[in-house]
């Protein structure tokens, strides 16, 4: 069974299908019970598990602590963090607690968890609903960092997420989910985590992005084909820890690398993979690493032409292949 | 009616009581000298809180309810299953530390089949925790509880508040407990609180609250255990504040001459539990002056076994560092 | 068997500890745990107890000493020989290192060439196939491009004055008029990047020493002015001041080898044989040639060695063995008319000479009357790590007097 839905409804059915697969499975966070969670990720869910669709109070910290409790018991808890932007007072839960139990206690606890948190802009959504803050857990060995593209993906590895044994940040763009559709099987299927995805093979120019950018890169490549340059676009779908083996083998096949990210430039996840090829890519370049992203201001204004201007867009990826085909 | 016969409890549970107290003070002494003697680097004491950490863990059933405790928790933990031997391994670092094979500085206990849940440095963090595995086990309709300790200075970090509140509205079967011993390392409790008690913000978050005398053992069993009845009922959390006071300086690196007088340490010693509840079991008739001599060497010859077996075993493999980040 | 007490570490940053106060004195029976000392540190005041049981031995730190942590401060003779203690600090420290095994089974990275090494190939036409790599696997490294291309450059080496008196620094400055445009930018390369590289090599490794004499060469300017004319004749090519000047340079080497030495690390070497290298600038480059066995030459065998030298420059014909081993530079800045220069050493030799420009000049002579006299400045630059400005001085006067008392020589 296949059917065409957005990346929302993605979300939702994973989340569903994981609950009627695993009793073990629960929802908690601000707002997703009776509300269906503010963007309606969890919509239906609580007419159909009651209280494993559990509102908390506005409660960060013990959002994820809570989460973290649940998971040592056994519990595979899903925690929505309503925007990615509130879930700082969650860091020290997440960074001192749930990335280092494992590892603390030799082995003995381990928090299956997931995280979810809407990212990204271009929303009207300003400075405190709009931004991408995987670079902030990308260098946190025990976490899993998690950025679907698609519906297909957002389903698949959100239920890999789900039954994974460590905890998993999963972010979302929130701009994504009502304006990317696609072919959902309502079937069973995982996409294992820690691997990229070659989403368009080319031979000209390689594009490593992730989440909604590699839409835009997609958009752009085909685009491309009419001035017969032909792109190559890795989707890294786990930003962390890296797909080290596909960035090396993306970076090989055209030697002419662009990182396209809408979080800020300096130190986005992207810098790491810079660093990758630099370390393993010396003899296959064929121009140096190029990276888009989002101006170095600390986020995302309202008003639209500035928001515009700070976005990343599938003219600014496209003019940015065409540029690195012309080196 | 004797209070210990109020509280339900017996002859052999004092006397159990009485020697789970002086095991934890005497094991904490060595651990002292040990520093001092520089073979382990860092020393967080007990000492000052053996009356209410025994007294609370005997309130709880082990197999069955759950500890998050905190790094003083040396007496709790000693009665909810830790070895003489397992304190040495930790405080070592050795491979056989069962808290986390010597990655971890001593005092973070954590223990699966214990049911003592891994604890960490930034403090008030496993405050959470104990919601979280409280809402699990309503979730899966089991009645054990969690109870969860701190000092009073944590009772001001977030974590307390959120966790406090999450547990107030969801009924949770969580026992805060939290060990006041007038200090968060230098700063005093004037300086942390302002209402009069702890358990004065149990109000805040509709939930059982009570303070009580954290040197007197029985007091702190018989109302940790009503707080555990309440939790097992389905009537939510407690928070039990049990006051004492700290007879060492915060660790083996402070200074308490730096921010405390002499005269207010030796006057709380006055109060020290080890001698006061031994001097209560004497009057009893539980325990002569032999009975006690005879405990001491006993645990004194446990403690040399454990302090040579510990101090000759092996650490894990450096290579080992490496593992266990995620599942493998 | 006397056991050791170390001082502690007490506090996790601390470094030291003071010995307040002994607990015990020499004699005295301890048990394991018995307090020893009170010590302070920075952090903590604490009792340091024994970890034996015994019979205390020696203190060896007074009171109100401070030591450092893991200082012996006194022994204990032990009456136990159990020995956890040592086996627990065996096992401490016994870490066994696993040594990364090299792989045989490298594929050769002699093609992989890196953009830099691409870059500088390109630009001095090195043929990279020519090259030796020293890097993994045999890689050629940018270094190994660049001690190919100074071994080349040294195999023509360099510039830029010629000995003849005669090449005039007019042609000299019309042609870089011609071959340099003001406000053009010129990348550096082959030779003048050798140079550069030597010239900038020599600055910051040698700390250079400079001084001048003046000599008084009427009696040489007369005598060559008296032979020239069938010098050329006879020989086919001008007799230059040159070989005067090396022939003087040359004995006085003779009588001064310090000069004529080189600075190897951690010893100086004293050459037997005086190699004398000769600037001579062709184009727009310098080439140092070398007259080997200078001491064994005549005056017309210098000149002679001297004239060859220079014709293999200008025909380009110099070969490596013309230009190495050198022991001694002498550099004939007064072809273009300097009359002082502060000449760079050419490593690793220690010293060199600049002859400057021959002038006549009014000289107060020793008896206060005024004569015309052609006069020349040398100007010596020497290692200061090798020699002193006493030798130096020394070696000039030397010079100076050979030059100054130059009587007419068999030209045969």
């Amino acid at each position: 069974m296949m059917g065409t839905m957005n990346f929302l409804q993605a979300i939702n059915l994973a989340l569903k299908e994981e609950m009627h697969r695993d009793e073990k499975v629960f929802i908690l966070g601000e707002d997703v019970g009776r509300r269906g969670g503010v963007f309606l990720a969890t919509e239906g869910l609580y007419e159909e598990f009651g209280d494993r669709v559990l509102d908390t109070p506005l409660t960060e910290s013990a959002i994820a602590g809570v989460g973290i409790g649940a998971a040592m018991y056994g519990m595979r808890p899903v925690a929505e963090m309503q925007f990615a932007d509130f879930m700082l007072p969650a860091v020290n839960q997440i960074v001192s607690e749930a990335a280092k139990i494992r590892y603390r206690s030799n082995n003995d606890f381990h928090v299956p968890m997931t995280i979810r948190a809407p990212y990204g802009g271009g929303v009207h959504g300003a400075l405190y609903h709009s931004q991408s803050l995987e670079a902030m857990f990308n260098s946190i060995p025990g976490l899993k960092v998690v950025i679907p593209s698609s519906p297909y993906d957002a389903k698949g590895l959100l239920k890999a997420a789900i039954r994974d044994e460590d905890p998993v940040l999963f972010f979302e763009h929130k701009r994504a989910y009502r304006l990317l559709k696609g072919d959902v099987p309502e079937d069973d299927y995982v996409i294992p985590i820690g691997k990229a995805n070659v989403v368009r093979e080319g031979d000209d120019v390689t594009v490593i992005t992730y989440g909604l950018c590699t839409h835009f890169a997609q958009q752009a490549a085909t685009a491309l084909e009419k001035e017969d340059i032909s792109t190559h676009v890795l989707d890294l779908r786990t930003v962390y820890p890296m797909d080290r083996e596909a960035i090396v083998e993306a970076a090989k096949k055209t030697g002419k690398v662009l990182l396209v990210t809408d979080d800020n430039k300096e130190g986005s996840v992207l810098s790491e993979v810079a660093a990758i090829i630099a370390e393993e890519c010396l003899f296959d370049l064929d121009s140096p690493v190029q990276r888009l992203a989002a101006p170095d201001v600390p986020a995302m204004p309202y008003a639209s032409p500035l928001e515009k201007y700070y976005l990343v867009t599938k003219d600014k990826v496209e003019s940015a292949i065409r540029d690195l085909a012309q080196f | 009616m004797h209070k210990y016969e109020r509280a339900g409890l017996q002859k052999d549970d004092l006397l159990y009581m009485y020697r789970t107290m002086l095991t934890a003070r005497k094991i904490d002494e060595r651990l002292w000298l040990l520093n001092r003697a520089g073979k382990i680097p860092f020393v967080i004491s007990c000492q000052g809180h053996e009356a209410m950490q025994v007294g609370a863990g005997m309130a709880l059933e082990r197999g069955k309810d759950y500890l998050l405790p905190y790094y003083r928790d040396l007496a709790m933990v000693v009665h909810f299953g830790m070895t003489i031997e397992d304190i040495m391994m930790s405080n070592f670092a050795k491979e056989q530390d069962i808290s986390s094979g010597g990655r971890q500085m001593p005092g973070h206990y954590g223990s699966k089949k214990l049911g003592i849940v891994t604890g960490s440095s930034p403090v008030t963090t496993q405050v959470v925790h104990a919601a979280g595995y409280a809402l699990a086990g309503k979730m899966e309709g089991k009645d054990f509880v969690c109870l969860t300790s701190f000092g009073e200075g944590s009772s001001n970090q977030g974590d307390f508040h959120e966790a406090a509140n999450f547990a107030g509205v969801h009924r949770l079967p969580v026992i805060f407990f939290c060990e006041n011993n007038h200090y968060a390392i230098s700063t005093p409790l004037d300086r942390q609180l302002s209402c009069v008690n702890v358990s004065d913000r149990a109000k805040g978050y509709g939930m059982h609250g009570e303070t009580i005398d954290g040197n007197d053992p029985i007091a702190v069993y018989a109302a940790v255990k009503a707080a555990v009845e309440r939790g097992r009922n389905g009537e939510g959390p407690s928070l039990i504040e049990a006051v004492s006071y700290r007879l060492t300086p915060h660790s083996s690196d402070d200074n308490e001459s730096t921010y405390r007088e002499a005269d207010e340490v030796t006057e709380a010693k006055g109060r020290d539990s080890i001698t006061t509840f031994a001097q209560y079991l004497k009057e009893l008739g539980f325990f002569t002056d032999e009975d006690e001599q005879a405990m001491h060497d006993e645990i004194q010859a446990a403690i040399d076994e454990a302090t040579d077996a510990a101090e000759a075993a092996k650490y894990a493999s450096p290579e080992s560092a490496l593992l266990h980040v995620y599942d493998q | 068997m006397a056991k050791e007490i170390l001082m502690p570490q007490l506090g996790e940053s601390v470094t030291e500890g003071t010995i307040d106060r002994w607990l015990v004195k020499p004699g005295d029976t301890v048990k394991k745990y018995d307090p020893l000392a009170e010590v302070t540190t920075d952090k903590v005041n604490a009792e340091v107890p024994s970890s034996f049981s015994g019979t205390v031995k020696e203190l060896v730190v007074e009171e109100n000493v401070t030591v450092a942590v893991g200082e012996l401060i006194a022994y204990i003779e032990s009456d136990d020989d159990d020995r956890s203690d040592e086996q627990a600090t065996s096992s401490t420290e016994e870490q066994h290192v696993q040594q990364e095994e090299p792989s045989d089974a490298e594929p050769s990275m002699k093609s992989r060439y890196s953009p830099a090494v691409l870059m500088l190939a390109n630009e001095h036409n090195v043929d990279l196939k020519t090259v030796t790599g020293t890097g993994r696997a045999n890689r050629i490294t940018k270094k190994d491009v660049e001690q190919f291309i100074a071994n080349q450059t040294s195999a023509k080496n360099e510039p830029e004055q010629t000995i003849e008196k005669e090449a005039k620094p007019s042609d000299n400055s019309s042609r870089q008029a011609t071959s340099v445009t003001a406000g053009e930018k010129v990348p550096v390369t082959g030779v003048r990047k050798a140079i550069a590289q030597n010239m900038v090599q020599s600055v910051q490794e040698i700390p250079h020493a400079w001084t001048m004499v003046e000599v008084d060469v009427t009696n040489l300017v007369r005598y060559r002015n008296e032979v020239k004319d069938a010098w050329k004749e006879n020989e086919g090519y001008t007799l230059t001041y040159m070989p005067f000047f090396m022939e003087a340079v040359t004995k006085s080497l003779q009588s001064f080898p310090q000069l004529n030495s080189s600075w190897e690390d951690d010893h100086i070497i004293y050459k037997k044989d005086i190699n004398l290298s000769v600037a001579i600038a062709h184009d727009e480059a310098l080439y140092v040639p070398v007259i080997h066995g200078a001491d064994e030459l005549s005056l017309k065998g210098l000149a002679k060695n001297l004239q060859q030298l220079s014709q293999k420059t200008k025909s380009k014909r110099l070969e490596s063995r013309d230009v190495q081993n050198g022991t001694f530079t002498i550099n004939n800045t007064g072809s273009f008319g300097s009359v002082q220069s502060v000449p760079i050493i050419n490593r690793p030799q220690a010293a060199i000479l600049s002859v400057e420009s021959i002038v006549k000049r009014p000289v107060v002579k020793d008896d206060d009357s005024i004569a015309i006299r052609s006069m020349v400045n040398l100007c010596l630059s020497i290692d200061h790590r090798v020699l002193d400005g006493l030798i130096a001085g020394r070696f000039l006067q030397d010079v100076k007097s050979r030059l100054e008392g130059f009587s007419k020589k068999d030209l045969s």
